[in-house]
């Protein structure tokens, strides 16, 4: 175990929030997440922003929240498409809760380059 | 019409305010004591007696009595249960008329309820156990500034509890390090960070100094992380005056959150300060120093659900519930009993949980519930479990006691908090697969692998001295 002899330097990192720490997730587990958004009866929504401006609080919608959407497959395709059309954005997924008004989840899936 | 005449003297309380065919109405404040009488007293005397000396009544009969219609106004005791395992109390269930209080005023309610009642001879113990509020009178109140949604909305956080920490030490250092320690959090994970309840505007630091430093700190972490930060900057002060003073200039730096100290501070200035917030789109903390003093006592007092009830419509955003794992004290099935009635927007009965009344909130904002008090990586998928979403967890010395500083104590805080949540969305028992999550999430983050052989061997288990009334 190191002692504190042996601090370590922790460097500040770009972050986007809920999973911002975790490693990249794999296809298997982005799928599991959508899942969840899913089970809760939550309506899947795509949102895509340049990296420079992802501090705002809108970024540009893909298409509209897909209201009603069960199926994993529609989701994984609609972010592929998205991630294709602008490869340089970050691409997040939502989960709108129309209980709240809030949003259950949200979480980047692919980061765009700075 | 009056057909009474007026007869002086002393008669007992059960004539008139012991009334066990009552059915209570809808816009009735209903509220259940646990009651310890003195020996060789009745229930229903000591029962109505409570009804009485809270609401209308007093020792001796009035002639003035005469000149309203008291069947009116009197608070009434309308029924009486046995304290499951507990042969010396029984609960006493009494209805006041809504026209007994002030709209919209916490304090009036208190001042009637647990007001003089409390010392009356005739009793040994008293406690007020729950408060039924009628939607009618919540209606009047404020509430929450902003409340849970619009929280997350300000400042981007979904999907997941947010991570905090209360500074520390809590006394001592100056402004500019103090400042050091918010931004070494914020800049390695945490969402916010907490003054301590103990810090107002002592010697050693000006609240002015603080609060230019902190929005620094803020502004920094928020720059360099790209994520959005807070800082609950304490504005509990000597006078109303000064609380609010303290509030402009928190806005002013830039700060989203202030915080306020509701029992010591005081429900006026809470109500007034949480009016404050919602006009100057600021959230609010609540620290609660005091309550133990209020609330620990089984047969005495006030249970932390009223008080927690009583936060809520006076006016917070986040409310100190406790941890059930941590230092402090809390029996799990009761905490979760008043979380709900912090965030949901109607609470069923549920004796299991020490709720005696189903409580409407109507569209009364939600608070988020606070975990706080000696916790640490190995407790957060327990966190996790027990408080959901909508709650802030906060590792204080769980932060600032990792042997490589605030900022990698946050990244370990931040994975593990995050590995808890994956795991809980892929559907794994995380309270009972909690170490093969960290350890998991350890082999990519060095600061929570040493974080998690710091903590291994702390754990606070001791009996919770105030228990839920089970047999």
């Amino acid at each position: 175990m190191p002692t504190t002899t042996e601090t370590g330097n922790y460097e500040t990192v770009q972050t986007l929030e809920t999973f911002g720490f975790l490693p990249k997730m794999d296809q298997r587990e982005i799928e599991e997440q959508i899942a969840y958004v899913l089970a809760n009866g939550w309506s899947p929504s795509i949102e895509h922003e340049h990296p420079s401006r992802s501090f705002n609080h809108y970024w540009t919608m893909w298409k509209l929240p897909f209201f009603g959407e069960r199926d994993l497959a529609t989701v994984v395709a609609e972010l592929e498409a998205c991630h294709r059309a602008y490869p340089d954005h970050h691409v997040r997924l939502i989960g709108y809760d129309n209980y709240t008004q809030s949003q259950g989840a949200s979480f980047v899936v692919y980061e765009g380059r700075a | 019409m009056s057909v009474k005449t007026y007869e002086a003297g002393v008669k007992e309380y059960r004539e008139k305010y012991w009334t066990p065919d009552y059915v209570p109405l809808d816009t009735d404040l209903l509220a259940c004591f646990k009651v310890t009488g003195q020996p060789g007293v009745p229930r229903e005397e000591v029962a109505a007696a409570v009804a009485a000396e809270s609401s209308t009544g007093t020792w001796s009969t009035v002639w003035s009595e005469l000149l309203t219609d008291l069947e009116y106004y009197k608070g009434r005791a309308y029924r009486i249960e046995d304290v499951p395992g507990d042969s010396e109390s029984f609960y006493a269930f009494v209805a006041y008329p809504l026209d007994l209080f002030e709209e919209g005023s916490i304090v009036n309610v208190l001042t009637s309820l647990v007001g003089n009642v409390f010392g009356f001879k005739a009793l040994k113990h008293l406690r007020l156990e729950d408060i039924r509020f009628p939607i009618a009178y919540i209606k009047t109140c404020n509430g929450p500034p902003a409340g849970i949604q619009v929280e997350r909305d300000r400042l981007n956080k979904y999907g997941r509890p947010m991570l905090g920490a209360t500074i520390k030490p809590k006394l001592g250092l100056s402004a500019k390090n103090y400042g050091r320690a918010v931004y070494e959090c914020l800049r390695g994970g945490l969402d916010m960070t907490k003054d301590d309840e103990n810090v107002n505007s002592q010697p050693f630091m000006r609240w002015q100094d603080r609060f230019e430093f902190v929005g620094e700190a803020i502004q920094k972490a928020e720059q360099e992380t790209g994520e959005r930060k807070g800082h609950y900057l304490n504005v509990t002060a000597p006078d109303p005056e000064q609380m609010y003073e303290r509030a402009e200039f928190a806005k002013a730096v830039g700060c989203p959150i202030i915080m306020h100290d509701f029992l010591t501070g005081g429900f006026t200035a809470n109500t007034g300060l949480a009016k404050w917030c919602r006009r100057n789109n600021m959230l609010l903390h609540i620290h609660r120093a005091m309550h133990a003093v209020i609330d620990r006592h089984p047969k005495h007092g006030i249970h932390f659900r009223v008080l927690a009830k009583c936060l809520r419509l006076s006016g917070g955003d986040h409310l100190h519930t406790g941890t059930v794992v941590g230092k402090l004290e809390g029996d799990r099935n009761s905490t979760l009993g008043f979380v709900d009635q912090l965030r949901e927007s109607f609470v069923p009965e549920d004796r299991s949980r020490g709720v005696f009344f189903d409580q409407d909130w109507g569209s009364l904002p939600g608070v988020m519930a606070v975990a706080s008090g000696g916790i640490h990586v190995w407790h957060m998928p327990a966190l996790v479990t027990i408080f959901g979403d909508d709650s802030m967890l906060q590792f204080g010395g769980g932060t600032q006691g990792h042997p490589w500083g605030n900022a990698a104590g946050a990244a370990a805080n931040r994975v593990a908090l995050e590995a808890s949540v994956k795991a809980r969305n892929q559907g794994r028992q995380i309270e009972k697969e909690a170490r093969d999550i960290l350890t998991e999430a350890a082999r990519t983050s060095p600061e929570l692998a040493i974080a998690m052989e710091t903590w291994k061997e702390i754990k606070f288990e001791f009996e919770t001295v105030d228990k839920l009334d089970v047999a």
